[in-house]
């Protein structure tokens, strides 16, 4: 059967990714100069769920390489673009440097001083090794990105099996360098919001979501591209079947990781942990707290169970929407209580100063992905898995 | 000695085992093994195209596009799953609920009795037991289409080639379409391995005890109970305790109330160093002075509804088993203990705020002092409580204006 993945992808998804962008970053604008300290928080919100989708959809394409995964190979193009995301990252950062002393409490140097705990984590917490980690990481992501890209790129041309093999190495180193940068900028960019707090789940709590958001995206732009005929007719059910129960079980995980957490922290009950937790059930926030767990959690576990959901793609379509939105609120839950209780309220804050930041998100995806879609192929065409692939079946 | 006695038990086997395998002359299925996965896709798809119904694919492990070449509807066996699934999850609920909140409370740690974070690790195992077991055992119960106990397929060579390394196809006589010599063709123009017959058993159900009624089967069953039981009670009792078992036992520790030898007074259990202040906690400076002393302190309280609530809700806790509901010394501890005196006379009305709080603090004679029980704040809050049981135990007509 012929490859079918020649038909371009309409440029309307550039013109709408533009407009959502412009949009989204007047809005941002606005909200940055009606009051600067929230929208750091809700920048940083944006900022973290870039990472998890560019991060997260490399991870994927590691992942295939590194278990021989056939089925997802005719979906690894749709990571790859995703994971275009991360070169951009360098400089989507400066806003967070640029808000540190807003968004860091362990920034302002005469709170150090006089707080022993924050001088005791002065070695590790100090502006400059926070910008040689930050450094770190974007060279180490930004060089794994190349390398993957080409190699899978190369493989288009002649179909050897070598890029294979190379990339299959690659992926073995990556694994852990990946799960280590990865809870390392969880805990500089998230964690340290709390100087004070610590939990040492915490990188595989960030890990679990960055997963589900992942795959959530993956899922997502393949019903949208089958739906309009983009992919090889023989991708089916099993295929999204398939990628519904990843979406299933890391969110398990996700859930399974949360409660890990709490239940140590509850059970110990000492004030330095539980004040983290406490501030996310004062006021209003006990709301959203109770909001994450069912819509995070028990919703998407109900809805996802039955086989005949995880088969049909409008249902799937609805639910990768879903645990996006629930990935962006699990961050805004993260991230926002440290910005509420400095400002004195006793409640989250959600209004129009926080609708431009998702704009921009989804602006930015769809250009990117349509601009890349149209210099690549959109399957690997020559992979040699690739007919295994397609031909897939549970 | 060991020969005879596993002949003896071969010689018994062979002669009474009513499940001995004897086969009629009615052929049950035809079945054909194949080395290969793709294989039996292959002939799952040209059996089910034939037009077949009765028929069953067995294979080592689970084979990819089996249901699609078998056209399986889905199954329902999701739902059994579930709803056991769910069973599980409120078992073990309702258990923690029970035993924990309701039947035997235990303060762990100050918190509440019931809680949900400690139950969800039980409660995620017992879900994920209940719905692995049931699920296994349907499975199974399906397979071997339970409560039949002589499945033509079991001691078969083609069940035992498919439980190794050999991928089976059967069909059954009883499918519509079946003919012996069409389907044994059939099987080897698509390349089988072994085409093999698979005859009906011969054992007649009816007379086979059910297993679990035979004697020799319960009276293992009382023997493992009773050696369990004696094994349990012997190593709860006595093993623990002797050396080298006891090392659980013996911590290097010092329980409540033991006594102490690196202590010179003998205690375990230490006093705090002299001058400690527990946190929130305000030590009193009039400690043992006489009421003389003390008459001078005022109530820093203010009266209001807030204090008068939680002034009677410490007294009716702490106070009221003794001087009664209404402080008029009518507990019902009148009689078995020196009797609590009225807290309505006048001389109470005359005495200042202090001097209760004094009696509070300190206790008097037989009252003992409650000052590590109820808060310096909570004692001000039953004195002005007590002031109010005072004036509306003698109300008088004009207090109702
Ligand atoms: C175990 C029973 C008991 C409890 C509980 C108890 N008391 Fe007493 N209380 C007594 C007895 C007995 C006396 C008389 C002591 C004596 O011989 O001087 C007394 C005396 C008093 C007196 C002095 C009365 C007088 O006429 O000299 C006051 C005031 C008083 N109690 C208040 C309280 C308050 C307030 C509480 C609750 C915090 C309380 N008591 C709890 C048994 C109790």
């Amino acid at each position: 059967m012929e490859l079918q993945n020649k038909k371009e992808i309409s440029g309307k998804v550039t013109t709408i990714g533009f407009i959502l962008l412009g949009v989204g970053a007047i809005l941002i604008a606005a909200s940055f100069m009606v009051n600067k300290e929230r929208a750091f928080f809700d920048y940083l919100i944006m900022y973290m769920f870039i990472i998890s989708i560019a991060l997260g959809s490399l991870a994927l394409v590691a992942l295939e390489y590194l278990v021989g995964a056939n089925w997802s190979t005719p979906f690894r193009r749709i990571s790859e673009f995703l994971s275009s995301m991360i070169p951009l990252l360098i400089l989507l950062v400066i806003p967070v440097i640029l808000g540190m002393h807003d968004l860091y409490h362990w920034t302002h140097q005469e709170a150090v001083e006089t707080d022993p705990i924050l001088k005791g984590k002065e070695p590790y917490l100090n502006n400059q090794f926070f910008f040689i980690r930050l450094g770190i990481y974007f060279v180490v992501w930004f060089l794994f990105f190349i390398a993957f890209i080409k190699n899978s790129k190369n493989q288009d041309k002649d179909g050897n099996v070598i890029y294979t093999k190379r990339n299959t190495t690659l992926s073995t180193v990556f694994a852990p360098v990946f799960m280590i940068t990865l809870t390392f900028c969880a805990v500089d960019l998230m964690m340290s919001l709390e100087p004070h707090w610590y939990s040492t789940i915490y990188g595989v709590y960030y890990f679990a979501g960055t997963i589900v958001a992942a795959f959530a995206s993956l899922t997502l732009i393949s019903v949208l591209l089958k739906q309009n005929g983009y992919l090889d007719p023989r991708i089916g059910n099993d295929h999204f079947y398939s990628m519904g129960t990843m979406m299933f079980g890391f969110n398990i995980f996700w859930a399974y990781i949360a409660f890990s957490q709490l239940v140590l922290q509850w059970y110990a009950d000492i004030p330095e942990e539980t004040f983290w937790y406490m501030m996310r059930w004062e006021g209003s926030w006990k709301y959203v707290s109770l909001g994450l767990l069912f819509f995070h959690f028990v919703l998407p576990f109900l809805i996802l169970l039955p086989r005949s959901v995880k088969t049909n793609l409008n249902r799937l379509k609805v639910m990768s929407i879903w645990l996006l939105v629930a990935h962006y609120l699990d961050l805004y839950w993260l991230i926002m209580p440290t910005y509420t209780h400095k400002a004195g309220l006793h409640g989250p804050v959600f209004g129009w100063n926080e609708i431009g930041f998702p704009l921009v998100i989804i602006g930015l995806f769809m250009i990117i992905f349509r601009r890349k879609s149209t210099k690549n192929n959109l399957m690997p065409v020559k992979d040699p898995k690739l007919e295994a692939g397609l031909n897939f079946h549970l | 000695m060991i020969n005879k006695l596993i002949n003896i038990f071969k010689k018994v086997n062979e002669d009474q085992n009513p499940w001995k395998d004897e086969r009629s002359e009615n052929v049950y299925a035809v079945a054909a093994l194949f080395n290969t996965p793709n294989e039996i896709i292959h002939a799952a798809e040209k059996v089910s195209g034939d037009g077949y119904k009765d028929f069953d694919v067995n294979t080592p492990y689970p084979v990819h596009g089996m249901d699609d070449a078998m056209k399986l509807k889905p199954t329902r066996l999701g739902w059994f799953s579930f709803a056991l699934g769910l069973t599980g999850t409120l078992t073990a609920l309702s258990m923690i609920f029970y035993m924990n909140g309701i039947d035997y409370n235990n303060i762990i740690g100050g918190k509440p009795f019931f809680n949900f974070p400690p139950s969800i690790p039980v409660t995620f195992a017992l879900t994920i037991l209940f719905t692995g077991l049931t699920t296994a055992g349907v499975l199974i119960a399906l397979f071997s289409k339970l409560p039949w106990l002589n499945n033509p397929l079991l001691d078969s060579d083609y069940s035992k080639a498919t439980s190794q390394d050999k991928y089976g196809i059967y069909i059954k006589s009883s499918d519509p379409k079946f003919n012996q010599s069409e389907v044994e063709n059939l099987f080897k123009s698509l390349g089988s391995s072994a085409v093999s017959l698979i005859y009906d058993s011969k054992v007649n159900e009816k007379k086979i005890k059910t297993p679990i009624f035979e004697a020799g089967f319960i009276k293992i069953l009382i023997g493992v109970a009773i050696a369990t039981s004696a094994i349990t009670y012997i190593t709860l009792n006595w093993l623990i305790f002797q050396p080298p078992f006891d090392w659980m036992v013996l911590q290097p520790k010092v329980l409540p109330q033991e006594k102490s030898k690196i202590f010179a007074d003998g205690f375990g259990m230490r006093e705090p160093v002299a001058g400690t202040v527990a946190r929130g906690y305000m030590p009193y400076e009039y400690k043992g002075m006489p009421d003389s002393v003390v008459k001078l302190l005022s109530n820093p309280l203010p009266v209001n509804e807030k204090t008068l609530l939680t002034g009677q809700k410490r007294y009716d806790t702490y106070c009221s088993p003794c001087h009664g509901n209404y402080g008029k010394g009518d507990s019902r501890l009148r009689g078995q203990f020196p009797n609590p005196p009225s807290l309505l006379t006048d001389k109470l009305i005359n005495w200042t705020d202090g001097n209760i709080y004094h009696v509070i603090t300190n206790g008097q004679n037989v009252m003992s002092s409650y000052a590590k029980q109820i808060s310096r704040d909570d004692r001000w809050a039953i004195v002005h409580y007590i002031r109010a049981l005072q004036r509306s135990q003698n109300a008088k007509d004009s207090d109702l204006n």
